[in-house]
């Protein structure tokens, strides 16, 4: 873990010097364009200072001016319980030194983003929408993955690579300008003497111009991306339960709602991308996160919940499990270690023993909502996955299409098999009680007796049979 | 005058090397502290939202004396119990009773809408994860302080300044592994 911070900081490092390198050139061509030859340096200067100010201003009140922008607002536990002791059962879990703050955003569509300088003064969003369509199990992954994010010193990061890119583009904007209006442009037509190297330089200049901010982009785009795998791999550490984070990104990715207002420099601070950008032929190198349907295979190969476990579930996503891996060595080794410790089954450490559980003897009528929304949107995935097994390239984002135009009880049917499937696979016993309902009975169960949750009949073991294999 | 000066330079090394280990195993050592701290405030919370919770539930659960006797006499197991061990049994059987105890107040719709106790549920359920996370890292913590005192070189510098091995913390009840999610009859 510590070595992975500090893997984290020395990108960082090169991450800034690339991007001065980009400012310093933005800065100069600038500076020789609007004041002519000799002007460089003054244009140097001046990207320093915008550099400076920028910066200061970031590191005091960035993480202020996002989640203003945002348009957040600060709870306190009493506002929202549940979301308070999820925040902070994962900080414990984290072994961040301060709680970060928490603030809640009042937009329909859900998604969450972390920020601050540091663990100490981190603070952690979510809107409405999230908290309305994820149940605890679900709210906890994605909180996880926020405090991943401060764990893992994203949010800095992200804050300065944010600023830089933005100064880029500030001054390569100005630049363009003098080369259009400026006294560099204009004493350089009127000089005449070596026009043809004049006019290489100028032309170089105006390249450099337009495709400065491009490549500011990428960069914080690229880093991004990488931030986003290890968010995910830390938020299945914390919550041992990787499950929690996939069906809330799947979730996410279904929901209708965009969040427009959002501006393209805080859009990679989000979980997932608040502004569905599809279809062009740029979508990959310009993607500031990557496809969600890709996060959620991930999280769903991981055989346990440890840096390991989900370095090798990318591996088995990307390249039948060679190839290299997201997640630095040095971080699974350490983990993994660690998580020789682990007591028990994973699952039922962070279970609370009073949930009423999806997996036992709830028969259909126990939660229908929450477990088959999760489920149909499994199986529709599978079917999306299964056509689009010819393409290379999933799509951006990857919304799972709704199976809208199919009758509803095939979809129930097929959410039922899948569902099937996988109480089969975890060996659960299964009994059908006389009024319908249908028992999953876990493998682990020692009672004699089961009562019916829906009619109340009594049950003996002896008449447990097993999942049906699907047809 | 050569010599000497390459003894000196020995001895500064072996120094720093030493006080380099010295602070490392003392790093782990308050850790290992902070992160029992953690575990304690969370187990304390939880010994001391269940008064309030037996308060709550004692109205609507009056057939369910045995659940709610568990749940009190697991609580004073905890109050006596000594030393890291006894300590973990105790809280082991905790976390068994309470689970019994939110397993068959699900046959309670009465109380299943009482406002009061959802929120105690809330905060036990939240609080038990509270406890299993502090604990996680609190016995991460341990395995390294353990590993530096028992590993060479380091084991040597330990050896010298006292340090020792600690214990891990585990909620040893055979109850709480299966969590019962069941209602008997």
């Amino acid at each position: 873990m510590w070595e992975q911070i500090a893997s984290n900081k020395r990108k960082s490092v090169l991450m800034v010097i690339t991007m001065a390198i980009l400012l310093a050139a933005v800065g100069y061509v600038g500076g020789e364009a609007w004041i002519g030859r000799g002007g460089g340096y003054y244009g140097l200067f001046a990207a320093g200072i915008i550099w400076l100010v920028m910066s200061l201003f970031a590191y005091f009140s960035g993480d202020q001016l996002y989640l203003h922008m945002a348009g957040a607002r600060k709870i306190k536990k009493e506002d929202l319980p549940v979301l308070y002791n999820v925040v902070e059962e994962m900080t414990i879990a984290s072994g961040l030194p301060k709680m970060p703050d928490i603030y809640v955003i009042d937009d329909p569509a859900p998604n969450a983003f972390a920020t601050g300088r540091k663990p100490e003064n981190a603070a952690v969003a979510v809107t409405a929408g999230l908290l309305r369509i994820c149940n605890r199990d679900e709210l906890q992954g994605v909180i996880a993955h926020e405090i991943g994010h401060v764990r893992n010193r994203d949010i800095l990061l992200m804050l300065f690579a944010g600023v830089m890119a933005g100064a880029v583009v500030l001054l390569a904007d100005a630049g363009l300008r003098g080369f259009i209006w400026g006294d560099g442009g204009r004493s350089r037509r009127s000089d005449g003497g070596s026009g043809q190297g004049q006019a290489i330089i100028m032309l170089v200049g105006v390249v450099l111009m337009i495709v400065a901010p491009l490549i500011a982009h990428l960069i914080y785009f690229a880093i991004s991306r990488k931030r986003e795998y290890l968010a995910d791999a830390s938020s299945a550490v914390f919550t041992r339960y990787p499950e929690g984070l996939a069906s809330a990104l799947e979730k996410i990715a279904a929901a209708p709602d965009h969040m427009p207002k959002v501006s393209r420099m805080a859009a990679p601070m989000y979980i997932v991308n608040p502004l569905k950008i599809k279809g062009d032929a740029m979508a990959n190198a310009t993607a500031t996160h990557p496809p969600v349907n890709e996060r959620v295979r991930i999280l769903r190969a991981m055989t346990g919940a440890s840096f390991a476990d989900y370095d090798q579930g990318y591996r088995q996503i990307h390249g039948n499990g060679k190839g290299k891996g997201v997640v630095p060595r040095s971080a699974i080794d350490d983990v993994h270690a660690g998580s020789a410790l682990r007591i028990g089954k994973a699952r039922d450490l962070y279970r609370a023993p009073d949930e009423p559980t999806e997996s036992v003897a709830s028969g259909e009528t126990g939660q229908p909502g929450e477990r088959l929304a999760g489920t149909v949107a499994a199986a529709a995935m599978a079917a999306a996955l299964a056509s689009s097994a010819g393409q290379a390239s999933a799509p951006d984002e990857g919304e799972p299409p709704t199976d809208a135009e199919s009758p509803r009880h095939q979809t129930l049917d097929r959410a039922r098999e899948v569902d099937d499937f996988f109480y089969r696979q975890d060996q659960y016993q299964r009994l059908e009680c006389p009024c319908g309902a249908v028992l999953k009975i876990p493998p682990g169960f020692t009672g004699t007796q089961v009562e019916c949750p829906r009619c109340g009949t009594v049950h003996q073991t002896s008449a447990f049979g097993s999942f049906a294999l699907p047809d | 005058m050569i010599p000497l000066l390459v003894i000196i330079g020995i001895l500064i090394v072996v120094g720093a090397w030493v006080v380099g280990i010295y602070n490392g195993l003392v790093r782990l050592r308050n850790q290992v502290k902070e992160a029992w701290a953690q575990v304690d405030v969370q187990l304390k919370r939880r010994f001391d939202l269940i008064p309030n919770l037996l308060e709550t539930v004692k109205g609507y659960m009056q057939h369910e004396r045995e659940t709610l006797e568990a749940v009190t006499q697991a609580r004073a197991a905890v109050a006596g119990a000594t030393g890291m061990s006894q300590r973990g049994d105790a809280e082991g059987g905790l976390t068994a009773a309470l689970g019994r105890l939110f397993a068959v107040a699900e046959s309670y719709p009465d109380l299943k809408a009482n406002q009061n106790f959802l929120a105690l549920q809330e905060e036990l359920a939240s609080t038990e994860n509270k406890i299993g996370a502090a604990r996680n890292f609190y016995n991460t913590a341990v395995m390294s302080l353990n590993n530096k005192v028992e590993m060479f070189p380091s084991n040597i510098i330990a050896g010298m300044f006292n340090f020792t091995k600690d214990q891990f913390f585990e909620l040893t009840d055979e109850g709480e592994r299966e969590a019962p999610k069941v209602n008997f009859s």
